[in-house]
């Protein structure tokens, strides 16, 4: 095999930005500085997190040797790498959670989801024709950067109280 | 094939009378209280009148059933958590005696399969159960067919109460306690719906499943399936899915991880989306891919037609 025919993996590494000028440009630059090939960046500007950062997801290709070295450099950088990791492929999804309890603790919910389980909320919708009093669904699109659609379910069985009701499709962490 | 039935429901009345048209006798009926016995086959006119009169099938004690010249016990009493009995006691008293069984109650092969298998071996007599699972539709001959190790997967919508529930709410914006009582006024939801409503129902189903697949291998029961039923689904859910361009459905499935069912969101595309009391099972197979049949799941004739089938493939 000739050198330059070194093996290239795919990676994505998800990131949050402070949405300040220069921020993205800041993440990106040591990564072509270590050798990685960008593929995609996914800047979720509409979905700022409750810290006040904009999530952002980036796949890349790199030989797997430079891998932590490269993560190693953006985070030198001064931006916050919430995950890393190979063969990542993005999945959206869409559930919806629902039950007695739903709509009297909206607020609390609504923090929960957005905590950090490994995914990011790319839309979310509360419907509560009833008041806080009356029965609620929350509408949640999620992107999992891993694709790991099981897992999700299960972190989010255990953030959500349990009288809440978690309607998923299909694909979502079935046996 | 004689007969004895145990159990004179909508599903053991239904066995009675379709049973002679099918070339079989029934030697014995009993119910909880009393049984009809003759050797020669029961008058089955009059024992459906006579239950419908006077609420009993006969004169005699019900012990009396197991004495009569019976090729196959029909099993057809209600399904029992746990212990499954009474159920499993009659089940056990026709395999010592080396006769055939036919399973319609799902208590003995969802709760007790393995001391079943354990009967079985000793004894002379099979078990056949078809009718435990999605009513007429042939799951159990469709698994044997294909062999059980081709069955990577199943997923169905198994209990027509829940699904009629479903149904009705989300395309008429209903509540569910409105779409209960609608149910039951039809007959379609019993005066006491937990079973079908809290998924305990479908479930039972799917672990029968999962035992046949599992082949020995692993016994499932009730008490590990992770089991969520609709009775928390709101309005609001189920317009929120058709907005989604989906729709919410009690979906049991079967898998390497083993039982469970649950509310799930599935494309209104999805074969799955049944409406009504339908139901349906999609079995994923290695070589043959999904395949899906449906059909009625529950009804006396209906759960009388997959017995007699049962009786005819034991009969060949």
């Amino acid at each position: 095999m000739a050198d330059s025919e070194v093996t290239q993996q795919a990676y994505t590494i998800r990131l949050e930005l402070a949405d300040e000028p220069g921020q993205l440009l800041a993440a990106l630059a040591p990564i072509a500085d270590a050798g990685g090939n960008l593929l995609s960046i996914f800047h979720e500007r509409g979905n700022i997190t409750p810290r006040g950062r904009i999530p952002v997801v980036v796949d890349l290709e790199c030989p797997p040797e430079r891998f932590s070295e490269l993560v190693d450099r953006v985070r030198s950088a001064g931006v916050n790498v919430v995950e890393a990791g190979a063969d990542r492929l993005a999945e959206t999804t869409q559930l919806l959670i629902t039950g007695p309890g739903v709509a009297a603790d909206l607020d609390q919910l609504l923090s929960r989801v957005h905590a950090d389980g490994g995914w990011t909320v790319t839309g979310l919708e509360a419907r509560t024709p009833g008041g806080p009093a009356g029965d609620a669904t929350v509408v949640l699109e999620l992107t999992v950067p891993d694709g790991d659609l099981g897992a999700v379910r299960a972190t989010l069985a255990q953030l959500l109280p349990e009288s809440a009701v978690l309607i998923e499709p299909l694909e979502l962490g079935g046996p | 094939m004689r007969l004895a039935i145990i159990g004179a429901g909508s599903v053991g009345r239904a066995v009675l009378d379709q049973a002679s048209h099918r070339g079989h006798s029934v030697v014995a009926i009993a119910d909880s209280s009393t049984a009809a016995v003759d050797p020669a086959g029961v008058d089955a006119a009059e024992v459906l009148r006579r239950k419908a009169q006077e609420g009993q099938v006969g004169a005699a004690a019900p012990d009396a059933l197991f004495e009569a010249p019976y090729d196959v016990l029909i099993e057809a009493t209600p399904t029992t958590l746990g212990s499954a009995q009474p159920g499993f006691g009659h089940v056990e008293r026709a395999l010592r005696a080396d006769r055939d069984v036919v399973l319609a109650n799902k208590g003995p092969v969802a709760e007790r399969y393995e001391d079943l298998q354990v009967l079985v071996d000793g004894s002379e007599g099979r078990v056949r159960f078809e009718a435990t699972v999605a009513g007429a539709i042939p799951i159990m001959a469709t698994i044997a067919a294909y062999g059980p190790a081709q069955v990577t997967g199943v997923r169905g919508i198994l209990n027509g109460t829940a699904n009629f529930i479903l149904t009705r709410m989300a395309s008429e914006s209903l509540a569910y306690d409105h779409v209960l009582a609608e149910a039951q006024e039809l007959g379609v939801a019993e005066a006491d719906p937990s079973f079908d409503v809290d998924g305990t129902d479908a479930a039972l189903k799917c672990v029968i499943i999962a035992n046949v697949l599992s082949q020995g291998d692993r016994t499932h029961r009730l008490a590990e399936a992770d089991v969520t039923g609709i009775e928390a689904i709101p309005t609001s859910a189920h317009q929120a899915a058709r907005d989604a361009g989906k729709t919410i459905r009690l979906v049991g499935e079967v898998g390497e991880d083993g039982v469970r069912v649950g509310p799930r969101l599935i494309p209104l595309d999805d074969p799955l989306a049944v409406t009504g009391t339908e139901n349906i099972v999609r079995l994923e197979l290695t070589d043959a891919g999904p395949m899906h049949l449906a059909g009625r799941g529950a009804g006396g004739p209906e759960t009388a037609a997959a017995l007699l089938a049962d009786i005819d493939r034991l009969a060949r």
